[in-house]
């Protein structure tokens, strides 16, 4: 069953056509991920899905109905997270903290319920807090968790950030290239925690550059090429397809 | 909590030292400006919410200080005995509305309650706030700072021009405001010691409601916004929605900080809608440490206090511009922070590295 679905979507900057015409599907429970040379428009593929931009025309059906059109806000509180490709954690927050602004869709006190303190609230803030310190846990960075998010390490806040969208308990994970500015152990190691997170029942749709966590990790690949999918298949088979070769990989190898 | 009772609690004591020092030193006067100054504060507390913490400046905030103190100085001050007939005046009466006093020349005037003044200005304020802060919040930076300072100019032109609000000469002769029976908000010597109370209560409040909602989920997206907002939009905070209720929020104290002080003084001029006085709360707010709902506490307590005994002579306005530009310069993040100490000694380290490496 697909989680989420994009039938012809279509996206127009000035002069530069980001994305034309582009379907495809995510499997509920898959990992599939989305390649192409700089410019081929995933990342403006990625704004399209999470409401960031607004498509031109096309549908995108999440979860069983349309989202397109609809504010970052609320395609969040409909279960999608989001990770960035720039890290951009809330700096002068706590790791906890910033844990924290995930639960954010799943507890209601507003303005008023807050300044007064009302009892209802203190159980949230409990809940909130327990909810946090488990993602903490899952990711192994509990130590941290009073620190100023600012002060940690590239490769730390990364985890951080991507603790922040679990927070948010989501059906699906977008992740704008989890590896980047990653070297090479910590690559591996996002590899075996995004692999960890499909396995606790989360779908993931990735962005990457890093071929070798790609291959690793999909279940399935989408190959962007100046805006149009050229390819959608298993990792296998994309290692095999000729025209993925001469845009993509072809050009690397060269 | 207990983090949060401790220092509301020492603070009190404090207040409460201060009013006994002035009364073992004779010298209770001091504590007319001191009521005044925790009206101000309370402007300070609710801009500090706005700007240290959602990360929204507004150059504008005695304009909301102003539509608060005028609306409920009109309301309290104009005569509705001639419209006695009028069933709206009648249907105000019955409701207990109205309430009617001597005026100084012998005779009876009836006007609005200052109660019922109170909430149709606060109302008035909150609906500006939202018609106003829904567009310009979509601003950011300078451009917000700009918008919200052309707002405040036009609430100055506006009661500066207006004839029945004063003109140049404001609206005097505000009467007492009965909060209570036995309890007035008034600046008569006989009340003095009861206002500063009264007064600094109220501030409290305001500190334990706003303390409150930075430990709150909504304080916590307030500060998400200020430090990512495409981000706490992802994680689906609506993000223009809480700036805008901040924005209405802050706007709602200083229009309870206009409309108390407007009693205690017994009237309010132009000058409190100025724009050095929204240049005055701005460098407030920055002195004390921006995202420091206490640190501003501290200074506006100071400056306002020190202001309105006059220290500063004529260079009062001079004073405040010239903190905004050090603070600008010096400590953009505001000067009263956590960090503050350990920023002094890596200050200090740096040079003498200088000077020993020359």
């Amino acid at each position: 069953m697909s989680l989420l679905s994009l039938e012809g979507i279509s996206k127009r900057f000035g002069g530069l056509q980001a994305v034309s015409d582009v379907s495809f599907s995510v499997d509920q429970g898959s990992i599939k991920a989305l390649i192409g040379p700089n410019g081929a428009g995933k990342t403006t593929l990625f704004n399209l899905i999470s409401g960031v931009l607004p498509p031109d025309s096309g549908t995108i059906t999440f979860n069983g109905t349309k989202v397109q059109g609809l504010m970052p806000h609320q395609v969040a509180s409909r279960g999608m997270a989001r990770t960035f490709q720039h890290i951009r954690l809330f700096p002068k927050m706590t790791v906890l903290e910033n844990i924290m602004i995930g639960r954010h869709i799943h507890s209601k006190a507003g303005f008023v319920a807050g300044m007064l303190s009302l009892p209802f609230t203190w159980n949230e803030e409990k809940q909130i807090r327990g909810k946090s310190l488990e993602v903490l846990n899952f990711l192994g960075i509990a130590e941290f968790a009073s620190a100023e998010a600012a002060s940690l390490a590239y490769g730390q806040q990364r985890i951080v950030e991507l603790g922040r969208a679990l927070a948010c308990e989501p059906k699906l994970l977008l992740l704008d290239e989890p590896a980047a500015g990653l070297n090479m152990r910590e690559t591996a190691e996002m590899g075996r925690l995004i692999a960890r997170i499909r396995d606790t029942g989360i779908t993931v749709l990735i962005v990457e550059h890093d071929m070798s966590l790609v291959m690793n990790i999909s279940d399935e690949i989408i190959v962007l090429s100046y805006g149009r999918k050229i390819a959608d298949d298993k990792p296998l088979a994309i290692q095999k397809n000729q025209e993925v070769i001469r845009v993509y990989l072809g050009e690397e190898d060269a | 909590m207990r983090t949060k009772f401790l220092p509301l609690f020492s603070f009190s004591v404090f207040m409460v030292c201060i009013q006994l020092l002035t009364y073992l030193t004779d010298s209770a006067y001091h504590l007319t400006q001191l009521t005044m100054t925790a009206y101000y504060s309370l402007l300070a507390i609710g801009l500090c919410m706005l700007i240290g913490y959602a990360g929204q400046i507004s150059i504008g905030h005695a304009g909301f200080f102003a539509i608060g103190g005028y609306i409920s100085a009109f309301l309290t001050t104009y005569d509705l005995s001639p419209h006695k007939g009028k069933a709206i005046v009648a249907a105000l009466s019955k409701i207990g509305a109205l309430s009617s006093r001597p005026d100084l020349y012998g005779g009876n005037i009836l006007t609005m309650h200052p109660w019922a003044a109170c909430i149709i200005a606060v109302f008035a304020a909150m609906i500006i706030a939202f018609a106003i802060g829904g567009p310009v919040l979509k601003l950011k930076g300078h451009y917000l700072a700009m918008a919200t300072l052309g707002f405040g100019i036009i609430v100055y032109r506006i009661v500066l021009g207006t004839t029945f609000l004063g003109a140049a000469d404001g609206i005097s002769d505000v009467p007492p405001f009965q909060v209570f029976p036995g309890i007035a908000i008034t600046g008569k010597s006989s009340e003095r010691i009861l206002n500063y109370y009264l007064a600094w209560v109220i501030v409290i409040a305001g500190m334990a409601f706003l303390l409150n909602l930075i430990d709150s989920r909504i304080g916590r997206a307030l500060t998400a916004i200020h430090g990512a907002e495409d981000a706490a939009d992802a994680m689906g905070i609506p993000t223009a929605r809480y700036k805008l209720r901040v924005f209405v929020l802050s706007a709602v104290f200083a229009a309870i900080a206009g409309i108390l002080l407007t009693h205690y003084n017994g009237g309010i001029g132009p000058s409190e809608a100025s724009v050095m006085k929204s240049v005055r709360y701005v460098s407030i707010v920055a002195i004390g440490g921006m995202a420091n709902l206490w640190g501003c506490l501290a200074m506006s307590l100071i400056l306002n206090y020190l202001s309105l005994r006059g220290s500063f002579g004529t260079l009062d306005d001079a004073v405040f511009g010239g903190i905004l530009i050090l603070i600008m310069l010096f400590a953009p993040d505001g000067l009263l922070r956590k960090q503050l100490l350990s920023d002094i000694r890596l200050f200090f380290s740096r040079r003498s590295q200088k000077e020993e490496t020359q």
